[in-house]
């Protein structure tokens, strides 16, 4: 292993090269900026794989710790470390940062460097919630991401943006607020410490747990988001950039979901496993309802948005069920979902950016005029739906899989999402690609260019790699996984 | 006959005699002044200030002492504050003097001497260790303001605001005065200290006490701004010149505290119980009017005048939670997080306020909100300072907000008040959305007006400093912090 601050330079280096990018100024530099953005993300990338090469897969603890005092005077912790559970979304954030940054690249004409120096940020701020050990450290990311992502949508957003970037301010400042209380609890009852792993080990009666779990239950419900507290999303994505929305979806919702594993489950375990019924039905909710409201949408982008909603059901679906099958899957659903929501969301972007419509009304045809592109987008849905052989699959097939094992009505519950997912993502596909060409605008539609082309064929691999042989990636969470069930199989209370 | 008189140290007041004797050398020398831009008058005022930093440094001692008959006290506490004060008056004059070039009735030599006897006013404050010590510094401080308030005499606002914050606060003199007396009928003493060792040790009559008491806390709240005693606040801040309402926004907060500290906690501990719950009241009130209001004005020193009386309210949480239920094991942490919050609230009042005198120009204000639509486009480093700012205000991190915030509400939760943590919370969160609003209009709006800002290369140089000192601070909290808390430790 290496001794170099590899987790430190993932936070830091997109932060710095976004102050760089900064500096560059007005629109005159927008090259420049661009390649410096460009820079910087493939630097940022660079700097975390010795992390996928260094680590060490039959360890369960935390790898790569650092761990420096910041604030003595509250006994806070400059503290990282990654394990199975969190390692690969640092690789998987600092990727999709490049793609961000690609998918930015011709589309974004205005304030060039603040675009892409807001994502830099973002991706280094997201690094540092992925993987701080210590409270206050985890919520200073977790707030601090909020301010780029605010500005995202604000500025490069839609007609409606200035109510989406509010909103989505606001619900989730809501949520993290509780969260920050909860923290305060739990740094006086364990005699003055905000390290995480000091409140794994810290014994709660059975009410404190309950109160910690729920205040940690709205803070993540909001960032995932789960039904009903879910409202604020359609409405980011469909106001924010495509950028904005492959962010949002690709990882700024994962950050919710590990939320749940890094301080619910392990901090509150008798909590977790007593209203682990209630998250169960909200996330059947998700899955079923959400499934549902998918189907009627008529805007792309909401349409994908809710599709988003009924995918992370499953991961809250998955951690909940307490077996090693259901978290894995639903480990293995998140980082598949980073990758085929990104580029759901970019797909539509690529349409957008030409029509300038987000309606399924607007299109039909594009297969004529689009061909490459139609390919691409055939097997994004289908991944979305959970065809076999795509990573979409191996998530849900494992989550139903533990569920079947839980209790065979949940698993059927959640093995209709196959065929809603299927039917409102092929039925889009069906009315946006294929059929006569809707309209002029579609007649005179382009095929993609190579860096659009780039971007999809690379997502389409890691779509593929993932489904065809997803034990690369479970290898890793195995250890930790087992570790956390472990842990949360005990019980607290004392 | 003269067998009493023992000269006294005049050591731990040697910066105000300084001060005092500086503010009669300016007033003579600027008779002399030729300059119709003042400028050795300014000078001559910053050398000053800065003169009482370097003695107030050279004669700072861990010790506490007591000097003048006991009425006066020198501790790390006023030591710090103090050195606030003069940091946050030479930034508050700096930012102020383009405005005054460009409004020739203002800058007159009188608004230095005033701006200096303002802050001999909260030096005096904040070293007083007997109840005229303090009412002297207070009315020192008040009078130099109402006065500096009207300065602008042909405005209509500006006379009226300075007549509302006379009248108010002649008001709040008279309840201050007389809680006090009410206090020292019922121990005998006006000296701060030994009032604390009478109620100690001996039986009093509570009843004259505890009425004495509401009088007291009434006339701080004045004061501090703090709801129900707030109406000033708002027809003050928008009237008064905007350099003036800098200047009210930002150093006499650190004295207000200061007094707060030195009566309630220094003077009246034992009976915490009893102010305590009539801080909750203030402040839970501060904090829900301050932040709901806020959110209906158009004008940006309205705005934050609320957004004041809020902050107070909030920082009034931490020296609500020092004593619980007689225990003051938490003490020590309650009341430096409150120290804190109040430092870094002037520190971002200062710069927002700052801002505003950036962006405003011979006969341009730049107090309405809708004056910062677009600022990205017009000046996207000053949009992201003010940017800064506002998050830092709202309360979210990297910025000194965040930890100010969050040292008071881990106060509130140590003791035990989550209902009081989460209130507080729920109006930090109403709070941010009119500071978002503040961002929304900068980042997201279409610049309104394209003129270029005119600001001198010092206002800009310093402006930034004060910004980004707000981001430095909220990555690395920990020397302010431990700072307040050693000062504190000293002085308790």
């Amino acid at each position: 292993m290496s001794n170099y601050p590899l987790l430190s330079l993932a936070i830091w280096v997109p932060i710095v090269a976004g102050g760089i990018v900064l500096l560059t100024g007005g629109d005159r530099n927008a090259p420049m900026a661009r390649m410096l953005a460009l820079v910087g993300a493939v630097l940022g990338f660079l700097v975390t794989l010795p992390l996928w090469t260094g680590f060490d897969v039959s360890q369960g603890a935390m790898q790569f710790v650092e761990l420096h005092s910041w604030i003595p005077r509250f006994n806070i912790h400059y503290h990282l470390g990654v394990d199975g559970i969190s390692m690969l979304f640092v690789i998987l954030n600092a990727f999709i940062t490049i793609i961000v940054v690609a998918a930015g690249w011709e589309v974004i004409q205005e304030k060039v460097a603040q675009y892409m120096a807001a994502f830099l940020i973002m991706s280094g701020l997201m690094n540092g919630i992925f993987t701080a050990l210590d409270g206050i450290l985890f919520y200073v990311f977790f707030e601090a991401s909020l301010i780029p992502l605010y500005l995202i949508i604000g500025v490069w957003g839609g007609v409606r943006r200035v109510y989406a970037a509010f909103k989505f301010f606001l619900y989730t400042l809501f949520g993290s607020l509780l969260f920050l209380i909860a923290q305060m609890y739990l740094f006086f009852q364990s005699g003055g410490s905000f390290s995480i792993l000091d409140w794994h080990q810290l014994p709660l009666g059975m009410a404190p747990q309950i109160g910690v779990f729920l205040a940690f239950l709205v803070a993540f419900a909001v960032k995932v988001p789960m039904w009903p507290v879910h409202t604020w999303l359609p409405d980011a994505h469909v106001e924010a950039p495509t950028g904005g929305s492959i962010v949002l979806a690709a990882i700024a919702l994962k950050l919710g979901a590990y939320g749940f594993l890094r301080f619910s489950l392990p901090i509150a375990p008798d909590a977790s496993h007593e209203l682990s019924g209630l998250v169960i039905a909200l996330s059947l909710i998700a899955v079923v309802y959400i499934g549902f409201v998918a189907l009627v949408q008529e805007d792309m982008k909401k349409l994908v948005a809710y599709s988003s909603i009924a995918h992370m059901g499953f991961v809250t679906l998955g951690f909940f069920m307490f077996s090693s099958l259901g978290i894995e899957g639903a480990l293995v659903q998140m980082v598949s979902h980073g990758f085929v929501s990104g580029a759901m969301f970019f797909s539509i972007g690529v349409m957008y950016d030409r029509v300038h419509s987000r309606q399924i009304a607007d299109y039909g045809g594009v297969v004529h005029t689009m061909p490459k592109f139609a390919a691409l987008f055939m097997l994004f849905s289908m991944a979305n739906a959970g065809l076999p052989a795509t990573s979409g699959f191996v998530g849900e097939f494992m989550v139903i899989l533990g569920a079947v094992k839980f209790n065979f009505w949940v698993a059927f519950a959640a093995a209709t999402s196959l065929i809603l997912g299927a039917a409102y993502t092929l039925w889009m596909y069906k009315r946006v690609i294929f059929g006569e060409v809707a309209n002029h605008h579609v007649a005179e539609l382009s095929d993609i260019n190579g860096r659009e082309f780039a971007i999809l064929a690379v997502l389409a691999l890691c779509t593929l790699w993932m489904g065809l042989y997803p034990q690369v990636f479970t290898d890793f969470m195995h250890a930790s996984v087992n570790d956390l069930l472990r842990h949360v199989a005990i019980s607290k209370i004392q | 006959m003269f067998d009493n008189f023992v000269v006294p140290d005049l050591l731990p007041a040697a910066s105000e005699i300084f001060l005092a004797a500086m503010l009669l050398v300016i007033l003579m020398v600027d008779l002399f002044v030729k300059d119709s831009r003042r400028t050795p008058t300014f000078l001559l005022t910053q050398l000053t200030l800065l003169g009482c930093a370097a003695i107030q440094v050279y004669t700072s001692t861990a010790d506490i002492t007591y000097t003048f008959s006991n009425m006066f006290v020198d501790d790390m506490m006023a030591d710090l504050l103090k050195l606030f004060v003069y940091m946050t008056m030479i930034v508050v004059l700096f930012y102020s003097r383009g405005y005054l070039f460009d409004r020739p009735t203002m800058n007159k030599g009188e608004y230095y001497v005033l701006a200096l006897t303002a802050t001999l006013g909260m030096m005096v404050m904040i070293s007083a260790n007997n109840f005229v010590t303090i009412y002297v510094g207070l009315e020192l401080l008040s009078l130099s303001l109402y006065g500096m308030v009207a300065m602008n005499r042909d405005s209509v606002a500006s006379t009226e605001a300075a007549m509302k914050y006379f009248i108010l606060g002649a008001l709040a003199s008279g309840m201050l005065l007389y809680g006090m007396s009410m206090i020292y009928g019922g121990t005998g003493t006006l000296e701060i200290t030994k009032i604390a060792e009478t109620l100690y040790n001996a039986e009093s009559n509570r009843t004259v006490l505890v009425f004495g008491l509401v009088f007291l806390v009434a006339g701080l709240a004045f004061k501090l701004g703090v709801v129900p005693f707030h109406m000033w606040v708002p027809d003050v801040y928008h009237g008064a010149p905007t350099t003036v309402t800098l200047l009210i926004g930002s150093a006499p907060k650190l004295a207000a505290f200061a007094i707060v500290m030195r009566l309630l906690v220094g003077g009246l501990i034992t009976l915490a119980a009893d102010w305590q719950d009539m801080l909750i009241v203030l402040s839970v009130l501060s904090m829900a009017v301050g932040n709901l209001a806020a959110i209906a004005q158009t004008s940006l020193k309205r705005m934050l005048a609320y957004s004041a009386i809020s902050h107070m309210g909030f920082m009034l949480l931490g020296i609500v939670t020092g004593v619980v239920s007689g225990d003051a094991r938490y003490a020590l942490n309650a009341y430096s997080s409150s120290m804190f919050y109040v430092i870094s609230y002037v520190l971002m009042s200062a710069g927002t306020f700052g801002v505003v005198l950036l962006m405003a120009r011979a006969g341009f204000e730049a107090d309405n909100l809708d004056d910062y639509k677009g600022l990205n486009k017009r000046s996207p480093w000053f949009a992201a300072i003010m940017m800064m700012l506002m998050f830092s205000m709202a309360g979210v991190p990297f910025f000194i907000g965040f930890f100010a915030k969050f040292s008071v509400l881990q106060a509130v939760v140590a003791a035990d008040y989550l209902w009081l943590a989460i209130v507080a919370i729920l109006f930090s969160l109403i709070g941010a959305f009119y500071y978002l609003r503040v961002v929304k209009l900068m980042y997201f709006d279409a610049p309104a007006d394209e003129t270029p800002i005119a600001a001198g290369l010092d206002m800009r140089l310093l402006i930034s400093v004060n910004g980004l000192a707000v981001a430095v601070l909220g990555v690395f909290p920990q020397v302010l912090m431990s700072l307040c808390a050693y000062a504190l430790l000293r002085s308790l």
